[in-house]
């Protein structure tokens, strides 16, 4: 059975207390905002990483691309935000296009060093092209027309955090669409055995393409969010560290279950802030020890525990039913 | 015709010398990859820890250069059998992407941990004098370590060879590389074969990081700073192919340095796109599909 429709009760009440964070932390948006970008960038890499099984550590790459063709965008002129977003998630979707071809020729261990290296290699690019992304400066000179041309930016974040939500749900259920879709599946079969995928005459290749431009176009759109909200691009956003935390945000949460990748971003985000006054080197302390938390506790980080608690208490409750007839 | 004598000769020396100890700290990898198909990512924090160990020999106990750097790549690799015991063993059987996650993890841990016990700046650590004094090779003067870490490599890499290819646990680990389940079937001991090939290849890093570390500095962000190139290397030269990783790695250095000294500009983003098209052009190393 598709694990996904497991979940569905809890995912109305999730949107709707998405939606009183508003009332509830008005002070606290600006962290909602980056919350939900980075949650957004976590369900693009679950659809290539979790459910394709394209196992990439440079998933900045796209990220960063869509922060800067949204920077851009802006800087040209082109003060329209959604349409901003859109056309910045596109050029990152372009941009998987030119690369996803040579990239998903290797698979495991190659495949992890080439994106690793280009990650790397696109983060140097754009130190060096300091005319065009500011070098270490970044750019700072977005601005922005209002939303729909009738919500104005506030300080408070709060038409930045509805703006982002509403992208959020929109790109979440994307791609719950493309993964109970019959495509989905065959992701899935291809992840699973790519050998006797393409036995059963599935086009392995081009159904790997297909799911690495829908998860790039995601992370542009994500990044242009970033972009867009925080009215700044730095070239951190191409670095490693953006990969990685969120895929440390990612296996945290769960895999191949989208909804994990909302669990972790939040629950990271979170811990992320409360020790944002740490030293850096400490915080490392927490991703190791995250990160080899996640690999013991076995398949599916927070989502996959909270799944196993539910369906244990489900099955005591189904026998004590059983003990009282 | 004399400037670009000299710059010529400066590439080819530290170009080199930089490339054999990029060969000391990948060496490990290529051979745990062929052998274990882990994908140890930490394995970069084998070097930094042989480097941080031999220096603290050498800064507390007075101890000369070279003894240390052996006294660490021996303290390394046993302690490294350890770790393999504890950590890796469960690895073996484990997806690609939780091997990356645990490494990542154990690399995280470990630049934390360096930074926790001897603070974030660089490791304050001199070559001996003799090291450091500059040597008269005939056309051009340069400074001895260089040359001596030119020579120590190929010596190692001699012994390196005699012993892949003229001892038994060089054809046992040959053996295995080829083929693992039918080693096994033929008698091997796999399972103690990776445990030595993992300890050795451990203490090769850490040696390579001690003797390098007046060529890639100790800090704690040393397992980050240089994985990159590591792994350029190891998929470069493909898994297991020991041939080709001596002179993948000298070849990565000689490039690195080239670029940084003919196009200081570019910088190390030179032998990134070198390894982008070269990957391109061959996804499985250099060498796929070829007789090892």
């Amino acid at each position: 059975m598709n694990r996904l429709l497991q979940w569905p009760s809890l995912e109305a009440p999730f949107w709707v207390a998405a939606l009183a964070v508003v009332v509830i932390f008005p002070s606290d948006l600006s962290l909602a905002t980056a919350i939900a970008v980075m949650a957004l960038f976590a369900v693009s890499l679950d659809l290539a990483l979790g459910i394709a099984g394209i196992l990439t550590l440079g998933h900045a790459l796209y990220f960063g691309a869509g922060a800067y063709a949204a920077a851009a965008l802006a800087t040209l002129g082109w003060a329209e935000p959604v349409s901003g977003v859109v056309l910045a998630g596109i050029a990152a979707a372009l941009l998987a296009g030119v690369a996803g071809p040579f990239i998903l020729r290797s698979r495991g261990l190659p495949l992890i060093m080439v994106t690793l290296v280009l990650g790397l290699f696109a983060f140097e690019l754009a130190n060096k092209a300091s005319d065009f992304t500011g070098g270490d400066n970044g750019l700072s000179d977005i601005v922005l027309a209002p939303v729909l041309g009738v919500f104005h930016w506030s300080v408070y974040a709060r038409v930045e955090y509805l703006y982002v939500l509403a992208f959020l749900f929109v790109g979440f259920q994307g791609a719950k669409r493309i993964v109970g879709s019959s495509f989905g599946l065959a992701l899935r079969g291809i992840r699973d055995n790519p050998v006797r995928m393409a036995y059963l005459g599935a086009p392995v290749q081009s159904h790997l393409l297909r799911a690495y431009l829908s998860s790039a176009l995601l992370a542009g759109v994500a990044g242009a969010l970033s972009a867009q909200t925080t009215r700044f691009v730095g070239t951190d956003v191409l670095s490693i560290n953006t990969s990685i935390d969120v895929l440390v945000m990612l296996v945290l949460g769960g895999t191949g279950s989208l909804y994990g990748a909302l669990v972790g971003a939040i629950v990271y985000m979170l811990v992320h802030h409360l020790a944002a006054e740490w030293n850096p080197y400490h915080w490392m302390f927490i991703i190791g020890a995250l990160l080899v938390f996640v690999v013991r506790i076995g398949e599916g980080g927070l989502v996959g525990i909270a799944r196993r608690i539910t369906e244990r208490s489900r099955q005591t409750i189904g026998r004590r039913a059983k003990g009282r007839p | 015709m004399e400037p670009f004598f000299a710059g010529a000769s400066f590439i080819a020396l530290y170009g080199i010398s930089y490339g054999i100890v990029l060969f000391m700290l990948s060496v490990g990898l290529v051979l745990t990859l062929g052998l274990m198909r882990v994908v140890n990512l930490a394995h970069a924090a084998f070097a930094a820890i042989g480097g941080y160990v031999a220096v603290g020999l050498m800064n507390t106990l007075g101890m000369p250069f070279v003894a240390a750097a052996l006294a660490s790549a021996l303290l390394v690799g046993v302690g490294s059998l350890l770790i393999e015991r504890l950590v890796y063993t469960s690895l073996y059987q484990a997806s690609e992407l939780d091997q990356v996650l645990m490494t990542i993890g154990l690399m995280f841990l470990t630049t934390a941990s360096l930074n926790l016990v001897f603070g974030p700046d660089v490791v304050p650590a001199r070559l001996p004098a003799w090291l450091m004094q500059g040597l008269d090779l005939g056309f051009r003067k340069v400074q001895t370590y260089r040359v001596f870490v030119i020579a120590l490599g190929l010596a190692l890499i001699t012994l390196l060879w005699l012993l892949f290819e003229r001892t038994q646990f060089g054809a046992r680990l040959r053996a295995a590389v080829d083929n693992r389940s039918m080693a096994a079937a033929t008698g091997i001991d796999v399972r103690r074969l990776y445990s030595l090939a993992f300890a050795l290849g451990s203490a090769l890093a850490a040696f390579g990081g001690a003797i390098g570390f007046a060529m890639l500095p100790l800090e704690p962000l040393y397992p980050f700073k240089y994985l990159t190139l590591m792994l350029i290397v190891v998929s470069l030269a493909g898994m297991g192919n020991l041939r080709a990783s001596a002179g993948v790695a000298v070849l990565v250095g000689v490039v690195d340095t080239a670029a940084r000294y003919l196009l200081p500009v570019a910088g190390a983003f030179v032998v990134y796109g070198v390894f982008v098209v070269l990957t391109l052009w061959r996804p499985n190393g250099l060498f796929a599909g070829r007789v090892r």
